[in-house]
This record gives structure tokens, sequence and C-alpha cells, in this order.
């Protein structure tokens, strides 16, 4: 046998009502062994309440060389922050 | 240590001149702490280094249940069964985190196994000696694992982001098998006078192995030099071997249990302890194969292996045939 098992990466939302994060990957030969397995290898002190599982080939991932292009432009855009501006104490809560 | 001796380009740290623009630049974010992560460029030698030991790492998981996995069936009590079954179910998970992360460089899965199963990779010397009795269950998890836990902690700050992130998982999971471990050796050395004997004598076997776990002096090494360049590797073996015999004689002292060294003794001058070297052509020779138990632990994981092939393919043929079955009727 040569045929591996796919990669699946996992995501688990853990108890307070956070988003699902990702916390590693398996193989499993499809999408329900991929569940039933990852809650052994990710899930054995109550950490989550909730998994997803996605083939790892299904992903794009950006790549480490658009760092400029994607996220430069928004380091100049300091007006997104609610702190860029100066509202008066009188004002009151805002 | 879990990776012992793991070699890595064997040329020696590049000085800057003899850096490429690329390597600088690599070099830069790891000495700034920033980590690396699996689609930024490294160079070839990193890569190959860190497949090496984390693969190394992860077989040694993997095997390490093996030793252990031995006594399930005949633990003391149902509790102590319960315990031990879930201690061993924790290594099999951090085996998998390892063999993750390292396929996040670029190798396959199959790939280390059949590395393993064929003995080109290595595993941890450790795994090599048997469990003959209870104690050694509580030797192992106060000695193995508390050696474990000193090598794994710096790691959680290693360069790959991957690695890094496995390390974490692990250590949150590894005092729970030290303290098993060690509640096994209190229960024995408070035991009967036969109770306390075995809890001695499990000391005494496991001693010296566990100190080779921190692999030979690699203080003059080139290879550990250009590790710690990388920070794939934190501290020199001497220094956890240190802190490892520092930590530990205090706790055999609490169980009335006697450290086999005679050499053993505080030097208020380094702030440590003095102790006896292991008998390396020992270690030598358990790398080479012929320890205790080797040909025994890998005749069970080939089995395993083999005996395991029919449910992966059965498994992967039918996961098939309902995928084609589910695009027929759409
Ligand atoms: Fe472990
Ligand atoms: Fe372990
Ligand atoms: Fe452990």
């Amino acid at each position: 046998m040569s045929k591996e098992w796919p990669l699946w990466e996992v995501f688990i939302r853990g108890q307070h009502g956070l988003s699902h994060r990702h916390v590693g990957s398996l193989h499993a030969p499809d999408a329900e062994m991929a569940i039933k397995n990852a809650r052994d290898v990710y899930t054995r002190r109550n950490e989550g309440q909730s998994i997803w599982v996605v083939e790892a080939r299904h992903i794009t991932a950006s790549s480490p060389s658009e760092k400029g292009p994607l996220y430069e432009p928004s380091e100049s855009k300091v007006y997104r922050h609610p702190t860029f501006f100066d509202i008066p104490d009188d004002v009151g809560a805002m | 240590m879990y990776a012992q001796m793991v070699k890595s380009t064997g040329k020696g740290v590049k000085s800057r001149d003899e850096m490429s623009p690329e390597e600088a630049a690599f070099q830069d974010r790891i000495d700034a702490d920033i980590k690396i992560e699996p689609k930024d460029w490294m160079p070839d030698g990193y890569r190959k280094t860190l497949i090496r030991q984390i693969g190394q790492h992860a077989h040694s998981e993997i095997v390490g249940q093996l030793p252990e996995g031995n006594w399930i069936t005949r633990a003391p009590t149902l509790e102590r069964k319960a315990i031990l079954l879930a201690k061993v179910q924790d290594e099999a998970g951090h085996g998998l985190y390892l063999y993750c992360a390292a396929e996040t460089l670029g190798v396959s899965r199959d790939d280390l196994t059949e590395q393993l199963l064929d003995g080109r990779m290595k595993y941890s010397s450790i795994f090599n000696y048997p469990t003959l009795n209870w104690a050694d269950i509580g030797a192992v998890g106060w000695l193995v694992d508390g050696a474990a836990i000193m090598n794994q902690v710096p790691l959680q700050r290693t360069s790959y982001g991957p690695y890094s992130r496995a390390m974490i998982r692990i250590c949150k999971e590894e005092s729970f098998h030290q303290r098993q471990g060690y509640d096994i050796m209190m229960k024995m050395a408070q035991g009967t006078e036969a109770q306390r004997r075995m809890a001695q004598d499990a000391l005494n076997r496991f001693w010296y192995p566990s100190l080779m776990m921190f692999g030979p002096s690699d203080k003059d090494s080139v290879h550990s030099a250009q590790s710690l360049a990388w920070k794939i590797k934190i501290d020199t073996n001497d220094e956890l071997r240190q802190k490892f015999v520092d930590q530990t004689v205090p706790q055999a002292e609490y169980l009335g249990l006697t450290i086999p060294d005679d050499n053993l003794a505080w030097n208020e001058e380094k702030g440590g302890h003095d102790f006896s070297e292991p008998d390396w052509s020992e270690f030598f020779d358990v790398v080479k194969g012929n320890g205790p138990c080797n040909k025994d632990r890998l005749d069970a994981r080939n089995k395993a292996w083999e005996d395991g092939a029919w449910v992966r393919e059965g498994l992967l043929a039918h996961a098939e045939k309902r995928a084609a079955r589910k695009t027929a009727a759409e």
C-alpha cells in the first residue's frame, strides 16, 4: 500500500463562545473519520464544543512574499482606529 | 534527549560574510525571535535538520508507548489502569502533533514511518530498556517524562512555528505524566519493605539511562552549534542534564530512595550537584541497536504497521467508493 490517507486540518471551538481555531492536522480516509480522530487527538481534555475538519488541499494560503502588497496599505490608515479622533470629555462616553 | 545526536549540516555556523542575503535575512528573523512558518524561505539545512529532529521526537513518543503499554493490563487497580491508559494515549497524541509539524516541512507521514520501521531514523535510546515491574512504571513517569519535560519546556520557544506550537500543547499535558509517575513512586516507597525495594531497584536501573536521554556532551559539536544558532536547540545537553539532576535529587530524598551514584554531591561553587557520567559506551551500543529491547520495539512497530495495512486500505477503498457514488448521483 502506497497511498496515504488524505491530510485534514482541524479547527476547534472552545468552551467560551470563541470562534473555531486551527489546532493542527491529521490523516483520515474521509470527513467522518477525520472528526472522530480529531476528537481523540485534539479534545482529550475537554478543549472543544465543536470540531471542523477540512481537507488540507482545499485550503488556499496567502504567500509570505505578498506580505507587502497585502498588508502595507492598512498601515497608513490610522483613522480606522477610534483613538485617531479626539472627542472632548464633555461629550461623554463614545 | 527525545531527539538525541541530531545531525545538522556538519559545516559549522556560517559567519555573516559567508551568508547569502537570503540566509542573512533568515538569521535576522531568528535572532529577533520571529517565528519561521512553513511557506517562508528557509535554508535547506534548516529544513533537513528539523525533519530529522521532529521526526525522531515523534518516533520516540510512539515507541515510548510500548514499555508503558506493557503494564496496562497488569496495573494494580482499576484507577491506575485508567490513568496509565490515559497517559499512554497522550503519548500517541504527542507523536501525532509532531508528525503533523514535520509534514509542514514537506515530508510525508508514511515516509517518516517507513524510515522508523527500517531503522534509518532513530527514537530515544531510553525506550530500549525493559519495564520489569510496576515500580518501573513509576520510575518512567518520574524520570523519563521528567527528563522529557526538561528538554521540551525550552523548545516551546523554538524558531519553527509549527514545532513550537506542538511543544506548547505537549508541555501542557506532560506534567500529569510526571506527577502520576511520582505518585506511584510515593506509594511504593512508603509501602511494604518489598515495595520499597522494588522502587529502589527501579531507580537503580533507570537513573543512568535517564541521564543518557540528554545525549553525550555536545559543547564542542558543530551540529549543536548550528542548531543553537537556528534556535531549534535551546540549551546544551550538559546544561539540561545538570538541571535534571539538580531537580531530581531532592525528589529522590523525599522518597527516601538513594540515587545510585557514590560521586553525587552538592557543589557550592557551581551551585549544582557533581555527579557521575553514564557509561557512554553502553549508550552508543544501544543507539546502534544492541540495547535489551531494540529488536522487540522495532518488531512491535513493524507488526502494528503490517497488521494495520488491511484497515488502512479498506477504509480508503470505502471512502473512494462512497465519494464516487456521490458524484454519480449529482
Ligand atoms: Fe510525550
Ligand atoms: Fe513521553
Ligand atoms: Fe509524557
